[in-house]
């Protein structure tokens, strides 16, 4: 039995559109999410459950409500504190990829690690070897980014938001892109990275087998929770 | 490898795009360039007219000016008239010259001062009559003040000092009167006094209006010309330590004398004012281009932060701060800006060095331009500050960019 332990929390979160019309997207979302959880946020398009990432994310900052990750109340913070946050603690995987086309998938994999610059450049670089080894990419380090197939860059990605081995890692449609096969590799990545690293992963997809495997499905309708398919306790106990 | 991640970043985007770094560099050089060349040219023209300044004016000259003559008594109550307002000086001299020579010799800001006699001359040969003005100098001390021994192509100032009967005259008047050194020449006052004098030397400033007019004889000589006494001193001249900070040494030595003290500004406003024309269009036009040049930067770094706007987003949300990304831009904008500033800079040079050999022909000889370490190092900062800002504007923007925004496109 896993020790419940939250790692990011909110407290009625609402947020407001105000184009072209004033709009609530965000309607009192209070929930909890745990250490080692494979969580997945789904809803038809418009439910608001790409705007819940945002703000989870620390990116989008214009919300009411309360946000609390590993332990501190991060609303109101200011952005760069918040983009320290996010450099220490929380991993982004998007349906895009984003690499950045002119490095190679190693420094891709580094920058964010360069970023936080606890590490020597040396240590930097093993340590983006072994992330990508894990990922079965080892023998594309050196190539541009740009060169790999997409299953490839989604995996890269994935090594870039491990590599300073955050608390959370966030994901917006991380599968949307990919074929089946791609999409089974990443998702067990995702089970391995909840199951034996602890690590909590926060997952926007409209995959519903995608979301069906995953420990617990939060369904958004209307910007309001509407269900919390399959707690996270009676996975464990399974 | 040490480079900071940020440098890094901007160094990558400055290797992959080698193009536009090149055209952006190239503006920066082109427009640096030009403002060097410029702003010597300008520099060179200021300093070739200053030289001929001094040529033959100190810094500082008290002379006595003409006064008109005033109502005999100030009557507050009644209008005071007087008819025909008319010049009262009768004598041009100054009274007790060494007391004062000595005086102003005695301030600390004077570096050197000599007493001068100035005369209405013409030079005769046969018929031929040539007007000029002669100088009675203590020509070793004159010489000291304004150089002219470096002007002097025959015979030597030495000849002159103690040498009643001596002159020294401008090549200009030589050549008229077809004489040499050695040869005498008739020289005569407006008093009426006509002396045969010997030439002992002959000057050539490169400046017609000196060397077709001016003469230099001994103070006592001079003195005989305007059948004066021994005492008779027309003009003080004196240097200061700095040409160009004389303005509170003249308020200084007019509370020393009653006499008319004037600065070399004063005297030649209207070559300080053509000078000063020329170095504010000078200046303009050439910051206009390097204003213009910048804009090269300014535009190519505004579309690599469109083309980019994705990977400024994924860099905002791995935790890079606003400021880390006016960092990386920046860097692009001061990377192209060295290039294209040190390039420029030896461009400018070659201009300089190339234009430094066209002869001009007299009186200005080769073209009054050289290289000045002062304009590198201004045109140098002006480049790279230029460059910093024309990069720092579109890189706040790339700063601003709302990774949200560019993520749910």
């Amino acid at each position: 039995m896993k020790n419940l332990e939250v790692v990011l929390s909110t407290k009625r979160l609402q947020k407001y559109f105000y184009e072209p019309i004033k709009f609530k997207v965000l309607d009192d979302v209070t929930f909890q999410s745990y250490r080692g959880e494979f969580l997945t946020l789904v809803g038809k398009s418009g439910s608001g459950k790409s705007t819940l990432l945002y703000c989870l994310s620390t990116m989008d900052t214009r919300y009411e409500g309360e946000l609390n990750i590993l332990g501190e109340n991060v609303t109101g913070k200011k952005t760069d504190y918040l983009a320290e946050i996010r450099n220490h603690h929380i991993g982004f995987v998007f349906q895009f990829h984003y690499l950045l086309p002119e490095f190679t998938c190693l420094k891709n994999v580094m920058i964010p690690a360069l970023k936080l610059g606890n590490r020597s450049y040396e240590e930097v670089e093993e340590k983006a070897y072994q992330k990508l080894e894990m990922l079965g990419l080892k023998e594309q380090a050196l190539k541009p980014a740009s060169k790999l197939s997409g299953g490839q860059q989604q995996r890269v990605s994935i090594a870039r938001a491990l590599i300073n081995d955050p608390q959370l890692i966030m994901c917006d449609e991380p599968t949307g892109n990919l074929d089946s096969k791609n999409t089974q590799i990443v998702f067990d990545i995702f089970k391995q990275l909840s199951q034996e690293y602890n690590q909590t992963i926060i997952a926007v997809t409209h995959d519903n087998d995608f979301a069906k495997a995953s420990d617990r499905t939060i369904e958004l309708a209307d910007g309001k929770i509407i269900s919390h398919h399959k707690l996270f306790e009676t996975s464990e106990s399974e | 490898m040490k480079l900071s991640i940020n440098n890094d970043i901007a160094l990558t985007h400055i290797v992959t795009r080698k193009k536009q770094t090149f055209v952006a560099a190239l503006g920066v050089t082109i427009g640096v360039a030009i403002y060097l060349f410029m702003n010597s040219l300008s520099s060179g023209f200021t300093n070739f007219s200053r030289d001929n300044i001094f040529q033959s004016n100190a810094h500082i000259k008290i002379y006595k000016s003409d006064e008109l003559s005033k109502p005999l008594q100030e009557n507050p109550k009644a209008i005071t008239v007087i008819h025909n307002p008319q010049i009262t000086t009768t004598s041009k001299t100054i009274i007790n010259p060494q007391a004062l020579l000595y005086r102003v010799k005695q301030e600390p800001y004077i570096t050197n001062a000599v007493v001068q006699v100035d005369f209405v001359a013409f030079y005769n040969r046969g018929k031929t009559q040539i007007k000029g003005s002669g100088n009675g100098v203590n020509m070793l001390e004159y010489s000291n003040m304004f150089n002219t021994n470096k002007y002097m192509v025959a015979g030597s100032i030495q000849d002159l000092q103690g040498n009643l009967n001596g002159i020294i005259i401008g090549k200009g008047i030589a050549e008229k009167l077809s004489l040499g050194l050695g040869d005498n020449i008739t020289v005569s006052s407006s008093y009426g006094v006509s002396k045969v004098l010997r030439i002992v030397g002959i000057f050539n400033m490169g400046n017609s209006l000196m060397d077709d007019s001016k003469s230099f004889v001994n103070i006592s000589t001079a003195q005989q010309f305007l059948k004066e006494n021994a005492s008779f001193v027309t003009t003080i001249y004196a240097n200061t330590l700095d040409a160009d900070k004389t303005l509170g040494f003249v308020e200084k030595l007019q509370s020393l004398t009653e006499y008319r003290v004037e600065d070399w500004q004063t005297t030649n406003a209207d070559v300080i004012s053509g000078d000063k024309t020329r170095r504010a269009m000078m200046g303009a036009i050439s910051l206009s281009i390097l204003l213009v040049a910048s804009f090269g930067i300014y535009n190519i770094l505004s579309a690599t932060i469109t083309q980019k706007i994705n990977d400024i987003a994924i860099l905002k949300a791995m935790g890079f701060k606003g400021g880390d990304v006016i960092k990386i831009f920046v860097s692009e904008a001061f990377i192209m800006g060295i290039i294209g500033t040190v390039i420029g800079l030896c461009c400018g040079a070659i201009l300089i060095t190339i234009m430094s050999k066209v002869y001009m022909g007299p009186p200005v000889g080769y073209f009054p331009i050289k290289i000045e370490p002062k304009l590198f190092a201004q045109s140098f900062i002006l480049g790279i500050f230029i460059t910093f800002c024309a990069g720092y504007f579109p890189a706040r923007k790339a700063a601003n960019v709302d990774p949200v925004e560019i993520f749910r496109k």
